[in-house]
Parts: C-alpha cells; structure tokens; sequence
C-alpha cells in the first residue's frame, strides 16, 4: 500500500511530537491543582506568604504553560496531516471528542490563564481563587476528553462500520464516553499529572531547605506538595493496577506483552518481575516469577487464565480469516448486492483484521497461508520495549511513592527540615515523574500497535499519503524548532528557580534581603 | 430533532461562525503582533503595544483550534483532504504560530535588550506568516484544489506546494495580511493612548484604501476570471456521506451567475466592503470602538462571501470534479452531527459569557504608565 518508510515516519514523527507534548502537559495539570490549592489557604488565612508562594509558582507555571499550548498546537493539525485516512475512518467519534475539548476544556484554560496572571489588582480575593481553579478544572477538563479519545482508540465501543460511508460511526456517545478504558484512563493519567506537578514543587523546595533559603516559603511549599503528592501517588499505582484489569478484558495482546508471556499457563498466572524476553525464540529467559499475581491482577480471580501470545496469535489468525470474508462481502455490497448483508454483518467485528492483509496484498480475499500467518504475526507486538519500559514506569511509581509517603509523614511529626538525606533525594528525583509518564505512554501506544484503533483500523492503512521528503520536511522543522525552544524554556526555567520568590520583588525573600544587607 | 439535512445546513452556518469569531479574534491578536516592531519604537512602548493583546490572545487563539476540531468533527473529509494536501502549507502555518506563545510569554521575563528584539521579531513573524498563508489557502479553495479520492476515499493530493502561490492566490494573502493589520490597528487604536494611538490612527489611514482595492481587484477577478464547478445530479440531502456519488462538471455557469440566481447573497459583500470602509472612515475620528466593530463586520461580510460562492461546495476540486466535497456529502452522521449540535448550543454561550467578562475585567487604556505600575507582572 504505502512505503513502510511512509508509515515509520509518520509514526516517529507523531510519536516524538507526542512524547515531547507530554513533557509539559503532566506539569500543567499538576501545577494548576497545586496552585489552587495554595491559593485557597491564602484567600482563608490571609497570610502574605500564600500569595507570594501562587505567583512564585505561577511564574514557573506558566514558563511551562506557553510550550504547553505550542506542542499542544502540533497534534491538534497533525491527525489532519499525517493520518488522513484515519480522519475520514474514525472522525464521525474521534472529532466530536477533540471539538468537546476545545469548547469545554481549552476555552477555559486558555481564557481563564490571563486572568490568573493579570487579574490579581483587578478582581477581589475571591474571585481570583475562581478563577485560578478555573484554569485548574479546564486543564483536567481537557486530559478527560482528550483520555476518552484515547481510550476508544485503545477499545473502540460504541461505533460501527457503516458500508455506505466507509467508515466507523458513532453508535452511542454513552457507550464512548464512558468506555471503562478511558475513565481509568483519565484517573491514572491526571493524577500522575498532580504527581508530576507534586514532585516539581517538592524538589524544588527541598534544595532551597538544602541551601537555607527562604526557609519558610520553602517548607509551606513542601508541606503542600507532600500531601497532594502522596494522594495523588497513591491514586496513580490503584488506578495503575486498575488499567492492568481491565486492559486484560479488552487488550490481552499488550498484557500479555508486558509480561512477556508467550504461553498460557493454567490459572491463576504467575506475574514475571523479571527477565529477558527473546522474542525470535518466543521465550523469557531467566525469568523470575511471583505465583498467582499475574492472574489476580489481570482477571480478579484464581480460576481464569491469562491466554499467552501465541494463542492469542492463532486467534488473530482466526479473525483475520473471518475479517477477509468480511472484506470481501463489504466489495459485493459496494456493487449493490445487497444479498451479501447478511454474511458483511455476521462477520463485521472482524473487517478490521481483514484490513491487516491489505500490507501483503490490495485485494485482501485472495491472501494466502503465508499471508494470513505474517499478518497474525503483525499483530504480536515486540515484546521486550514494552517489557521494560512498563518496569521502569512502574519503578519510578514506587520509588515515588516512597518519598512522598516519607515527606509527608515527617512534615506530619514536624522534623522535615532534619532529613537531609530525603531533601537530596527529592532534588535527584525530580525527574522521575517525567520518566513515568514518558513510558507510560510508550506502553500504551506502542502495545497497542499495528493499529491505530484496536482491531478496527490497522496503523499502516491510517497514514496520509505523503512522500518521504515531505516527512523530512516535517520532522526536519519539528526538530529545530523543538530544540531551540526546549533549550530556552530550560533557561527561564533554571534561571526562575535560582532566583526563587526574590523574582518577585517583594522585597521579603533572598536574594534582596542580601543586597539589603550588604549595602 | 432536525433531520439530516436541516442538520448539516445548521452546520455549515456553525462552522462559518466559528471561522468568523476566529477571523476576528485571532485577526487583531495577528495584526498588532504584526506592528509591533514599527508601531513600538522603544521597549516600553513595545510593552504597551503587546499588552494590549496580552492577557487575551490565549483565549482568542482556541477559536483557531476549536476551528480544526469542528471541522475534524463536522467535516472529517474536509479535515482529511484539506490537512494532508496541503501539507507543506499547513506545516508553515503551525510552525508560524509556534513563535506566538513564547514570544507573548518570555519576551519580558529578560531585560537584555537583544533579547527583546529577537523575541519581538518573532512575534512579529507570527503575526505575519499565518494570516499571508491563509489568505494564499483561501484563494485556493476560490480556485479549486487538485486532489481526487480513490475508491476506498482515501484523498490523494495532485499538486505541490509551489502551484499553490498562483498570482491569485498570493493577491489573497498579500489582502489576508493587509486585512489583520488594517484590523489590528484599529484594536490598538482602541486601547492605547498617545504615541501609540496615534501612530495605529495613521495606519489605519494609510491600510484602508489599499485594502479596499486589493478587494475590489480580487472580487472582480473571481466574478470575471474563475470557474465554478456545477453539479449537475447528486444524492438526496439526507442521503449517507458519500462524495462519490455525485456527477460535476468543471466548468459551470460562474460566480456571477450564482449570485445573480441568488441575489440575497449580494449583501455579503456589501457588507465586506461597507464593513471595511466604515471602519476607515470611522477609524480617523473618535469613535474607536464603533470603528472597530465596523471592521469586525466587514470581515464576517467577506467571510460570508467566500463561504455563500462556494456553496454547497467545502472543497472543489480541479483535477476530479467529482471528488469536491460538499456540505450534504462530506459531513458525519447525523448522530454525530446532533451531538455536537447540542454540545455548541450548551457551551457556546457559556464561553461567550465568560469571554466578556475577561474582556470586562482587563479592559481600559494600556499606557506606558499602566506598564510601569505593573512592571513585574505584566509581558
């Protein structure tokens, strides 16, 4: 169909602007909640320190805000652009949710943002905090609907193939928006957005207590971050586990990849903490193995078993067989025969995998043995990426859980600012949070592959058709343009944080407490 | 409720507000990061002018995006066909905008002068680039576009980027630009005092008759010197999208014809062009804000025109006539379309509301003065 060089770059073009997007974004959705927060103690206790400690943080806000907004821009064109067949396939349920964003989500962060920077002299106490909480339910606002978008490309209900129009359409918004998927989905996904924005103010915190400075703005600040942080760590691992059950309902392929599970063993399975998955000879070698977990976590009982991939392999064989029929019955009612309906409807579900075969052959009913096997071997994704970023995911998840659960119970007893040992380790931490997310996404989008919707729209047929210079063009743009603005963004930001409250010019902090002195 | 046709007429209505309120919006946002470099002569005065855009432009710039998402939701066909045949063009205009956040947002959190500078001609590029590119987009979408859709309608793009930049089209852009500033000018006429104020007046002074001929010279050439296309037998208007069920042939009656057959349209560009003369006429005395809103009209006249031309066209194409996309043809379900119907009618006047009272709270005259006081907040 098109150059697999076509296909790659276009998916390492949406997966790097996609990642890079990703690294503003989970600051953003934590830092608005944090900001509220903060906020909401100044506007009830009036104390000054609160207010200093918004605009302070604020002021890294939205240093992050603005990259948030522009990458933001990038995937809002880029379906268009890059996946146009896809925007015709899947539009009708994929653009309502993108357009529910911008009328519900990106207007009110992005109306509401000024304000919150240039309101404060003109809006009264309360209304400020309004709309500082605003911007913070706008910015989650939008990580739902954007989720529930994802979601459905990761577990496609409530839509169905429609002949006449080529293409999915929309058969119940209920059904679409509240696919079990997206909601855990959205849950894990925001909350590590809080913990991301959690770890940011408590690292930060931490050195200016490490450097004595601005010892009382800093403790407040890591007080605060300790607490929303080990709430929000905590719901991030539950909910984590959450998406561990019920993508074992929906996406047993990428499970059982994550585990690197090739066979199915009796019930319960057993859960691989480690190992090296070898995939050309479909094994784990060295594989260490804790009883039972495996099939708690993926089917909540001790009595169904966790199907290895290579049954799940002869079951994609079976569909795609099924899905060539489907495909083939789709051409006869194209032409008008309309007796070719009911075979289309029986074997509809499986159109999807017919489509995997239009890689090896345009006319998909006349693949053979060969075909069908390769096209069921597409469908096994690489197995040891995943299988190791899900443990560094997971990893970074608990050593998080691990700092935030100690700083908030040594601010509770008051001796904080004693542990040194644990300030330290939250500066070295801070970007772990990041890591997480990074992977978290990788585990996602790359174990959902080879389709762009799971088991309705294969990732090679989704493409635009685009030549190859045109994507150097593209990516060639996006790399300059994303590292010259990287760089820069990291300079404010390091230079803000050195600076610390003394960049507000109270004169209360630091740096201006020096220069008074020394003069 | 409506039926399919009602339904995916009501949209194509929304759609066209949505491109207005954009136009509008983001159109003076564009233009006064145009000027900056020649309207602010100083840092202080650059302040003054970028403040006046500053707490708003975030706001106004989600018309652009929620403009994207309605038609990926509404029209994903067009979405398609649009985004990835003109891609190059589409690129350019993305990456244009990529110089806008953080030119608004990092221009000022450093005082080396050098700095400043490069930020504000960046601004300044991302207040030129889109609205040139877009102008060149629309005088394509006049002229037809070479792309056809194959069997399975999956949309292929015929042209390159340089066929783009016909004589015509770049007239549009070169309009597309003198549009946002001549509009720019006027917000900036409207918030400001002094130097500034004056300098802004001058401008509009200067822009109104150039922008008027330029518009006066394109009309006459679309009416006299274009092609449009006619269908001559397609499905039923509530018939599922398909756009390859239709017969077109190239070369039809014309524009003239078809605003002749529909006179009532005429008042689309009687309003472009009285919008815009107004504006210039108002725009040297004092009556800022009835200038303003002058020009505000005369965009969604111009606007109007283009989208009552093209109907029931989205996307003509030259090459496959066939394959144009037209509004009863392209759209999503009906489902889809009632969805998003009921979720515009709900939120659209909850963001009119608190649009204007962000409006509300920031507004007044920005003046070096007010930069001063509010030295450490403000961009």
């Amino acid at each position: 169909m098109f150059g697999d060089d076509i296909v790659m770059l276009s998916r390492m073009q949406f997966g790097l602007t996609a990642l890079y997007h990703f690294l503003f974004v989970p600051l953003t959705l934590g830092m608005t909640f944090i900001l509220g927060i903060m906020e909401s103690v100044y506007v009830m206790t009036g104390k000054a320190v609160y207010k200093d400690m918004v605009k302070f943080w604020g002021k890294l806000f939205g240093i992050n805000f603005a990259m948030g907004v522009t990458t933001g821009l990038t995937l809002e064109f880029q379906f268009g652009t890059n996946w146009a067949y896809y925007s015709h396939y899947v539009g009708d349920i994929f653009g309502p949710l993108l357009a529910s964003e911008g009328w519900m989500a990106f207007f009110l962060e992005s109306t509401f943002v000024g304000l919150f920077f240039f309101g404060w002299d003109r809006l009264s106490k309360v209304q400020h905090l309004m709309v500082t909480w605003l911007l913070a339910v706008g910015t989650s606002l939008s990580a739902l609907w954007i989720l529930i978008a994802n979601g459905w490309m990761q577990h496609p209900v409530g839509a169905e193939f429609n002949y006449e129009t080529l293409r999915m359409e929309m058969a119940s918004f209920a059904d679409v928006f509240f696919n079990p998927v997206a909601q855990v989905k959205f849950v894990h996904t925001v909350a590590a957005g809080y913990v991301t924005g959690s770890m940011f103010v408590l690292g930060i915190s931490s050195w200016y207590l490490l450097n004595q400075r601005d010892i009382g703005f800093a403790r407040r600040s890591f007080s605060i971050a300790s607490a929303f942080g080990l709430a929000s760590v905590l719901s991030v691992l539950v909910l984590g586990d959450e998406s561990g059950y019920t993508s074992g309902e929906t996406q047993k392929i990428k499970l059982a990849a994550i585990e690197s599970e090739w066979e199915t063993h009796p019930a319960p399975a057993s859960f691989t903490v480690f190992g090296f998955p070898d995939q050309e000879n479909e094994r784990t070698d060295f594989a260490i193995k804790i009883p039972y977990v495996l099939g708690l976590i993926a089917t909540r009982s001790i009595d169904e078993d966790v199907k290895g991939l290579k049954d799940l392999r002869k079951e994609s064989a079976e569909r795609i067989k099924s899905g060539m029929i489907a495909y083939g019955e789709l051409q006869k009612l194209r032409a008008g025969d309309l007796s070719a309906k009911p075979a289309f409807e029986a074997h509809k579900a499986d159109l999807g995998y017919g489509l995997l075969l239009k890689k090896y052959t345009g006319r998909v009913i006349d693949a053979d043995a060969a075909m069908i096997q390769q096209a069921a071997n597409d469908t096994i994704p690489q197995v040891a990426p995943l299988f190791w970023t899900f443990r560094i995911m997971v990893a970074c998840g608990f050593t998080l859980l691990f700092i935030f659960a100690m700083s908030f119970y040594y601010c509770a007893t008051r001796v904080a600012d004693q542990k040194r040992w644990l300030m330290r380790m939250a500066v070295w931490c801070i970007p772990l949070p990041w890591i997480a997310a990074e992977t978290g996404w990788f585990v996602a989008e790359y174990g959902r592959q080879p389709w762009t919707i799971s088991g309705v729209l294969p990732t090679h047929m989704s493409v635009s058709s685009l030549s190859a210079d045109q994507l150097w063009f593209s990516i060639g743009g996006f790399a300059m343009f994303y590292t010259v603005l990287l760089i820069i963004e990291m300079y404010l930001m390091l230079k803000y944080v050195r600076l610390g409250p003394s960049s507000l010019h109270t004169g209360r902090y630091y740096f201006e407490q020096s220069a008074a002195l020394a003069h | 409720m409506f039926d399919y046709e009602t339904i995916r007429l009501i949209w194509w209505v929304f759609i066209g507000v949505v491109a207005i309120a954009f136009a509008v919006t983001e159109g003076f946002d564009f233009g006064v990061s145009a000027l900056l470099p020649f309207i602010g002569k100083t840092d202080l005065e650059r302040r003054v002018v970028i403040n006046t855009v500053g707490a708003t432009w975030e706001g106004n710039q989600v018309w652009l995006v929620l403009l994207g998402g309605a038609v990926f939701a509404i029209w994903p066909a067009v979405y398609a066909t649009l985004f990835s045949g003109l891609y190059v063009a589409m690129l350019l205009v993305l990456f244009a905008l990529f110089f806008r956040p953080a030119g608004f947002d990092y221009r000022s959190k450093i005082e080396d002068p050098r700095w400043r500078n490069a930020w504000d001609w960046c601004l300044f590029l991302g207040g030129t680039l889109p609205p040139i590119l877009l102008g060149v987009l629309v005088g394509n979408l006049l002229l037809g576009l070479p792309f056809h859709l194959d069997q399975d309608l999956r949309p292929f793009y015929d042209g390159s980027f340089f066929a783009l930049l016909n004589p015509f089209a770049l007239l549009c852009g070169f309009a597309g630009l003198l549009l946002t500033l001549f509009h720019g000018a006027l917000f900036l006429k409207w918030r400001s005092e002094g130097t500034i104020h004056q300098r802004a007046t001058a401008t509009v002074a200067a822009l109104g008759p150039l922008l008027l001929t330029a518009l006066a010279v394109i009309t006459a050439w679309v009416f006299l010197a274009i092609d449009r296309p006619e269908i001559t037998q397609m499905a039923a208007a509530d018939a599922p999208s398909n756009p390859m069920n239709k017969t077109v042939i190239a070369h039809g009656a014309g524009w003239l014809q078809h605003f002749q057959t529909h006179a009532w349209m005429w008042l689309a560009p009687a309003a472009g062009f009285g919008g815009i003369f107004l504006a210039w006429k108002l725009g040297a005395g004092a009556a800022r804000m009835a200038a303003f809103w002058s020009s505000a009209l005369g965009i969604a006249g111009i606007g109007l025109t283009v989208g009552f031309g093209l109907f029931p066209f989205l996307l003509i194409s030259k090459t496959d006539p066939r394959s144009s996309l037209t509004l009863w043809d392209a759209s999503s379900s009906h489902t889809t379309l009632l969805l998003a119907f009921w979720i515009t009618v709900v939120f659209l006047p909850i963001v009119l509301l608190y649009t204007r009272f962000v409006y509300r709270v920031i507004w007044g005259s920005v003046t070096e003065q007010t930069v001063l006081q509010d030295s450490q907040t403000l961009y």
